[in-house]
């Protein structure tokens, strides 16, 4: 693998995909204690595209990504995805959390459905159930349907999250943190996963992450926060080839990149 | 000659013992401490310690443990008094559940409830409700009705801080799932909040099903009728103190019988709380 030693520029050959998401002047503002959040805030994600943001705590990624999967309210901006607006929760809006918080109460096929039983009740949820298995398959939990999520592991679980995701087929995938709880093999191989299946689907995601490793071995690209307000400094290119393998990791490109975002986020990010 | 250790190649085993008294069964436990304990009965009644009005002997106390227990076999009048007991410490339960459960939702749901409920819950509760009872048979009379009504009184606000608890039980997690899911308020209450509450709410019903067994008691002391209270109270006024014995005895039955019933139900119910999350595997 030669490469140059270029970090910003782009080196896309190939046409822009659509834009998924846009997002245009976003600001956060909260009015109790004036404290702002966010701050004049563009993105655009494209079809297929990954996208990660990084930065400290208290730098506004979470309020960010809030915003984004409208659970929260924007101060001023505007926010639109597949074209319109995004005015609360969405059906096409996936979600996966640190947790798997899978309930314990259903099996594994249930917990899946449970999006489609909120909104479109228990009849639709029935019928969505041979879906679930076909995307337990796909993230090789094939024979794990039926049981409850007390059988399964941390990862395993996850998997079982990411499953509930896609059930309802979302056109934006967000991601908070969602294998920052797993034990760092684990968290390595999930990552892998996810990548995985983000190719084979072409999934629009964004992902929120304290690690920099994680960023960088997932994405094309990632925005590199900081706080007080909460703002975007720069947006870091990532160019290593697709599919992307953990032995990349040691490699001097993504030493380079990595050690390029640190010195991006400073010393101040870490205290 | 080598000067390897004498030890080569032997296996290093080992084994790893509980002190003798961490080691007893638990039938046996059970066992010697209640020898130990009617040991020390008898001989302080044998001895004549303490008069046998206060304290009866163990064997007396076997006697009428036996009587009152044929009587109640033979569907005698002791056997009318436990069914009359009976019948107040359930009706009592179920208002107190109906009535707890109900508020606890309203406390732990609504923003209304919390702030201009749960003081007022909280000002009663911390009143002795024994105190009550003349209240209760003023206003509804000497009958199983004012029995009822003290029973379900005492019983309700444990069910109420349960049900409550249960509801916020719900972590942050679940309940942005809930809400990215589009998941209305009655949604997120059924389907994640009821659900995560329910061992918080059996844990309530069993505090009162101790509540009521004490309130219907004290109600038949004070409210007479035709209860265990009355026939307890009866034999005590006439220094029958082997026969309280074995009536109590017998009552707390009742008070298992309630507690055991809601703990298989809860069993049953929420067979998802059983075991922990084995450990992760990959």
């Amino acid at each position: 693998m030669l490469m140059e030693p270029r970090l910003i520029e782009a080196q896309s050959t190939a046409p822009p995909a659509r834009p998924v998401y846009e997002i245009q002047r976003l600001s956060k503002t909260y009015a109790r204690n004036n404290l702002t959040a966010l701050t004049d805030v563009n993105l655009t994600l494209r079809k297929g595209e990954f996208v990660s943001v990084i930065g400290s705590s208290g730098c506004g990624k979470s309020t960010l990504l809030k915003i984004m999967a409208g659970l929260l309210p924007p101060s001023s901006g505007r926010v639109v995805l597949e074209g319109k607006p995004v005015m609360g929760t969405r059906p096409d809006i996936g979600m996966m959390f640190q947790h798997a918080t899978l309930l314990p109460w259903k099996t594994t096929v249930e917990n899946i459905v449970l999006p489609i039983e909120i909104r479109e009740g228990r009849a639709a949820a029935k019928a969505a159930k041979g879906r679930a298995l076909d995307l337990l398959r796909l993230v090789g939990l094939g024979d794990f349907g039926n049981v409850y999520p007390s059988e399964l592991s941390g990862g395993m679980a996850q998997r079982a999250a990411i499953c509930r995701m896609l059930i309802a087929d979302p056109a934006v995938l967000l991601l908070d943190e969602p294998f920052s709880a797993l034990d760092e093999l684990t968290r390595d191989f999930m990552n892998m996963e996810l990548q995985r299946i983000c190719l084979e689907r072409e999934a629009t995601a964004f992902l929120v992450t304290h690690s920099l490793a994680e960023a960088v071995i997932l994405s094309d690209r990632i925005l590199v926060m900081k706080p007080r307000p909460g703002r975007v400094v720069e947006e870091v290119k990532i160019d290593l080839p697709r599919p992307r393998t953990l032995d990349m990791i040691n490699t001097p490109r993504f030493g380079e990149i990595v050690a390029y975002i640190r010195d991006l986020l400073g010393r101040e990010a870490f205290v | 000659m080598t000067d390897a250790p004498s030890t080569a190649g032997q296996d290093t085993i080992w084994v790893e013992r509980d002190a003798l008294i961490d080691r007893i069964p638990r039938w046996l436990a059970m066992t010697i401490l209640f020898v130990v304990v009617v040991a020390i009965w008898d001989l302080v009644t044998r001895m004549g310690w303490v008069s046998p009005i206060i304290l009866p002997s163990p064997k007396e106390t076997l006697d009428d443990l036996i009587f009152v227990g044929r009587n109640l076999i033979t569907g005698d009048y002791m056997l009318t008094a436990l069914w009359t007991t009976t019948i107040t410490v359930l009706y009592g339960f179920l208002i107190a559940a109906a009535i707890g459960f109900s508020l606890g939702v309203l406390v732990g749901e609504t923003k209304f409830g919390e702030r201009a409920v749960m003081p007022y819950l909280v000002a009663i509760d911390t009143m002795p409700k024994i105190a009550f009872a003349p209240l209760f048979i003023a206003w509804l009379g000497f009958d199983i009705s004012s029995k009822v009504a003290l029973a379900a009184f005492i019983a309700t606000f444990a069910i109420v801080v349960a049900t409550a608890a249960g509801l916020y039980a719900a972590s942050e997690n679940e309940r942005m799932l809930f809400k990215s899911m589009g998941a209305s308020r009655w949604q997120t209450l059924i389907q994640l909040k009821m659900p995560t509450g329910l061992p918080y709410i059996f844990t309530g019903l069993k505090i009162a099903s101790v509540g009521v067994m004490a309130g219907a008691i004290t109600g038949e002391f004070l409210g007479g009728g035709k209860g265990f209270g009355a026939l307890i109270r009866q034999s005590a006024s006439q220094m029958n103190t082997p026969r309280v014995f074995a009536l109590i005895l017998y009552l707390s039955l009742l008070g298992l019988a309630l507690y055991f019933t809601i703990a298989w139900i809860q069993r049953r119910f929420i067979f998802w709380n059983k075991s922990e999350r084995p450990g992760a595997i990959g």
